[in-house]
């Protein structure tokens, strides 16, 4: 009797905890799952269909979306965009932190600290000096003004992590490679490298989705349509056409697709990386 | 002579090492250091971002001590701090305590709470826009939630969530929410299980209840890890801009204001830089004071 009675309790204990966490799941996924929905619809049954999955699929809006909506060129933007900022932290970041780590000069302390540093002080207003400093530049409403901005957004946590890995790396490695003939950069790029790998994943995971989803910076720069990333278009196509929620879905759905889906590849890196204590600090 | 060429050798050596950072250091420096000193020597001068320079010392700050906007916004987006700070990191708390035992789908819900970080804020408010739209087209509720509530036999709880001053800020920070409860809930998940069993067994032993243990056991060996989750939490919040930008129509705006946009209009329509940049000064020893309080917290609590 009283074994039955832990039974019961158990079950019912698991049931209600399993209860708990599908309504959450649900709720996480039921927006997207309307954002999708809607992008299947056309602009006279949208307003008026409210079954679950719509009795006519269209799939027009992708194509209206993707030429009229000039997300063809914004999805390009986003994509060059992505490559060249994440391509450009891992090689500077790993180059800085391996020479952080491995070799030695004057002031080398003091330099790392100050990287460090900046990633205690948040600067959430800086933009405003940042934008001045760009028109003196005349990098404004250039692709190049905008990377170079946003690779030093990723850089110092870059760095933190790399040299975390590059200090774990065995002074053998380094000395046998030093034997076959390697120097310096050859170290860098045959040693530290593959054993940063890791490191490596996490970095580019993080950065690409702060990169793709980056809004601030690409508003503030990038004033011509040619040049502007996803999320700067998204707002840009919502200001001009603000009632025709089909393709504005579409559109949605496209800037959304992709970053779940190297998420849903790559969650096991993203797990370790939040979890490990690099990001903790 | 030999130590001369020694020491030119030492020069060469620091040189080659001081180039593997040096592209690092000069972006740094750059678009780091510089706006940095440009922000705190801007917010001295009152200037149209264009045209002459007039120095006008403490002038901005004098004129943001008084302006109510500008500590509106600070207050709002301190609410929308305040619930995530509760609700949000409540929720992903017990989600990750519920998440922290052999349990069937764990990887599935896993998955599930970190989709809505890794959306952008511009998805994440206009996906919410649609879904909270307040319109209605021959006499059926556009949006959903509101076509929801209506066909669901709770007409009198319809609303014009987003276009009410009363309740605008509120649906804005649940939705902050909802995007922002899976970072806490990985990151504590990853803290529950680095605690040693046996302490479990041990409090097990000593006769303690499962509350008990929550208390005495579970709770003391996550507070680090909660307190960096506030930290996170604070840091991130008190900065939304995009989900306010997405989600609110321009009338609201003196309701829904946050620091961001207050400095980012200063700096786009009505074109004072200076001022601006005091906006920004005085925000950033806000984070940073904030910040550094609770690292003291933190530190405090390791040590007992």
């Amino acid at each position: 009797m009283k074994i039955n009675k832990y039974v019961l309790w158990g079950m019912l204990k698991s049931t209600l905890i399993h209860l708990f966490l599908i309504t959450v799941a649900v709720t996480c996924l039921f927006p997207i799952f309307w954002m999708v929905r809607c992008a299947f619809m056309s602009n006279d049954t949208v307003f008026v269909d409210q079954a679950l999955i719509p009795h006519h699929l269209n799939f027009g809006n992708f194509a209206i979306a993707w030429t009229k909506g000039n997300f063809a060129v914004y999805f390009l933007n986003s994509v060059i965009y992505t490559v060249c900022v994440v391509g450009g932290i891992v090689l500077v970041s790993s180059l800085a932190a391996f020479s952080f780590s491995r070799l030695n000069f004057p002031f080398k302390n003091v330099i790392f600290y100050l990287f460090v540093a900046a990633m205690m002080i948040p600067l959430p207003g800086s933009f405003v000096a940042l934008f001045v400093l760009m028109t003196k530049l005349h990098l404004i409403n250039t692709r190049f003004g905008y990377i170079l901005c946003m690779i030093n957004v990723g850089l110092s946590m870059s760095i933190l992590i790399f040299k975390t890995f590059f200090d774990k790396m065995p002074p053998e490695l380094e000395d046998a490679a030093r034997i076959d003939g390697c120097g310096k950069l050859g170290i860098w790029w045959n040693m530290a490298m593959p054993f940063a790998r890791p490191a490596i994943a996490v970095i580019v995971i993080f950065n690409s989705l702060n990169v793709w989803n980056e809004y601030i910076l690409s508003t503030l720069l990038l004033g011509d349509t040619k040049l502007m990333p996803l999320q700067r278009g998204l707002v840009v196509f919502q200001g001009a056409n603000s009632t025709d929620y089909p393709v504005l879905m579409a559109g949605l759905t496209m800037a959304a697709i992709p970053i779940i889906m190297i998420y849903l590849f790559m969650q096991k890196h993203i797990v370790k990386g939040l979890s490990s204590g690099e990001v903790l600090g | 002579m030999g130590s001369k060429i020694k020491s030119a050798a030492i020069f060469k050596d620091n040189l080659q090492n001081f180039f593997f950072v040096l592209p690092a250091f000069a972006i740094f420096c750059i678009f780091y250091i510089y706006p940095f000193y440009k922000m705190i020597n801007l917010s001295f001068y009152d200037w149209l971002g264009i045209g002459p320079m007039h120095f006008i010392g403490l002038s901005n700050y004098k004129e943001l001590m008084g302006d109510h906007l500008w500590w509106d916004s600070i207050w709002h987006a301190g609410y929308i701090t305040l619930i995530a700070l509760t609700f949000q990191n409540a929720l992903a708390f017990a989600l990750a305590l519920a998440c922290d035992r052999e349990i069937r789908m764990k990887r599935f819900y896993r998955v599930v709470f970190f989709i809505p970080p890794v959306l952008s804020e511009v998805v994440v408010g206009l996906i919410w826009n649609w879904i909270l739209n307040p319109e209605m087209q021959n006499g059926q509720h556009i949006g959903l939630l509101n076509h929801f509530l209506y066909t669901s036999g709770f007409p009198q709880l319809v609303h014009n969530w987003l276009g009410d001053p009363k309740t605008a800020l509120t649906t804005i920070a649940i939705v902050n929410s909802w995007r922002g409860f899976g970072w806490g809930f990985i990151i504590m998940l990853a803290g529950l299980q680095t605690i040693d069993k046996q302490l479990y067994e041990a409090a097990k032993i000593d006769g303690a209840g499962t509350w008990k243990t929550f208390i005495n056991v579970t709770i003391p060996m996550m507070l680090p890890v909660i307190l960096v989750v506030m930290i996170l939490t604070i840091l991130g919040c008190m900065q939304v801009f995009v989900l306010i930008l997405t989600m609110v129509n321009e009338g609201l705006v003196n309701f829904t204001d946050v620091p961001v946009t207050r400095i980012f209009s200063a700096m786009q329509s009505t074109n004072r830089f200076g001022y601006a940049c005091a906006e920004a000064v005085i925000f950033g020893m806000i984070l940073v004071s904030i910040s550094f309080i609770t690292k003291k917290l933190s530190d405090k609590a390791k040590q007992v």
